[in-house]
């Protein structure tokens, strides 16, 4: 039996997550996705990444949920009220349905990640190892040793998302409908 | 932590990956389906982080570093095509998006 932050926690996230789904106003949604991000950090807290569930706060529950909200109260769109039609709602529920029972066999009843030995670094990783600790420092030494590279290119993805940003919300009158 | 296994973990980011899936498939709000992406991510974090501490390593927290980075640079360019969008056609809803069908 896990223990009862997890179970709390992870039914906060799922709920969250359900709401976010189903609600027909896009605000309520967003809401949702709020409750859904902060427990997905709650769940980084469980697993020590301490680091990792206050950057998801910042930067999704903050920047990122800001940014969608603000989009939504400036479009003002409605969604179509009432009941999903038949067809939607049965692809859905059978989605759901199908994929969440392959989560479980796959997670649980085939045991093949009960055979796996906790705490033993598998040997792709162990060529360079880094240790996990719960300290920001290590990420730091990690992003300017081992993953030099990636982060020069995340850095510069940053910059192409800014310019392509700008230029998309331009007002160009030539392409103009 | 000592009484969750790597599975338990692993259960809940596969269950949020597929009410995202859900979601995308099933919504024609626009802006909901690319928040039920994000909600796809944030589930991959989740088993990230998950398999990086019960690996004992770092490598899969410093994924997850990347991965909020690539998605917040995402967010600002969907958003963006999503009001470019609007500002074209006057609406977000994806069924109501045909022209290349008609």
């Amino acid at each position: 039996m896990p223990d009862g932050l997890f179970i709390f926690f992870a039914a906060l996230t799922l709920g969250a997550a359900l709401l976010l789904v189903l609600s027909r106003n896009a605000v309520t949604s967003a809401m949702g996705m709020i409750l859904a991000l902060v427990g997905v950090a709650a769940e980084f807290f469980l697993l020590d990444a301490y680091f990792l569930g206050v950057l998801q706060v910042l930067v999704y529950a903050g920047a990122v949920m800001v940014l969608f909200l603000f989009i939504i109260m400036l479009l003002d769109t409605e969604d179509p009220q009432g009941a999903y039609p038949w067809k939607t709602a049965a692809l859905g529920l059978a989605t759901f349905f199908l994929l969440a029972a392959g989560v479980l066999w796959l997670f649980h009843w085939s045991g093949a990640v009960s055979a796996v030995k906790a705490g033993a670094t598998p040997p792709e990783l162990s060529v360079n190892p880094a240790e996990f600790t719960t300290a920001a420092k290590s990420f730091g030494r990690l992003l300017y040793t081992k993953y030099l590279l990636p982060l020069e290119i995340a850095g510069f993805l940053l910059l192409v998302a800014l310019v392509g940003v700008v230029s998309l919300s331009k007002d160009n009158p030539e392409t103009k409908a | 932590m000592e009484n969750t296994s790597l599975a338990h973990h692993l259960i809940l980011a596969g269950l949020l990956f597929v009410l995202g899936l859900t979601g995308v498939l099933m919504r024609r709000n626009l802006l909901v389906v690319y928040m039920c992406l994000e909600l796809m991510l944030a589930a991959a974090t989740l088993a990230l982080v998950a398999f990086s501490r019960f690996n004992r390593t770092m490598d899969g927290a410093v994924l997850v570093f990347f991965v909020i980075t690539v998605a917040a640079a995402e967010v600002a360019v969907g958003l963006a095509l999503i009001v470019a969008l609007f500002r074209k056609r006057g609406t977000v809803q994806s069924d109501a998006l045909t022209t290349l069908r008609d």
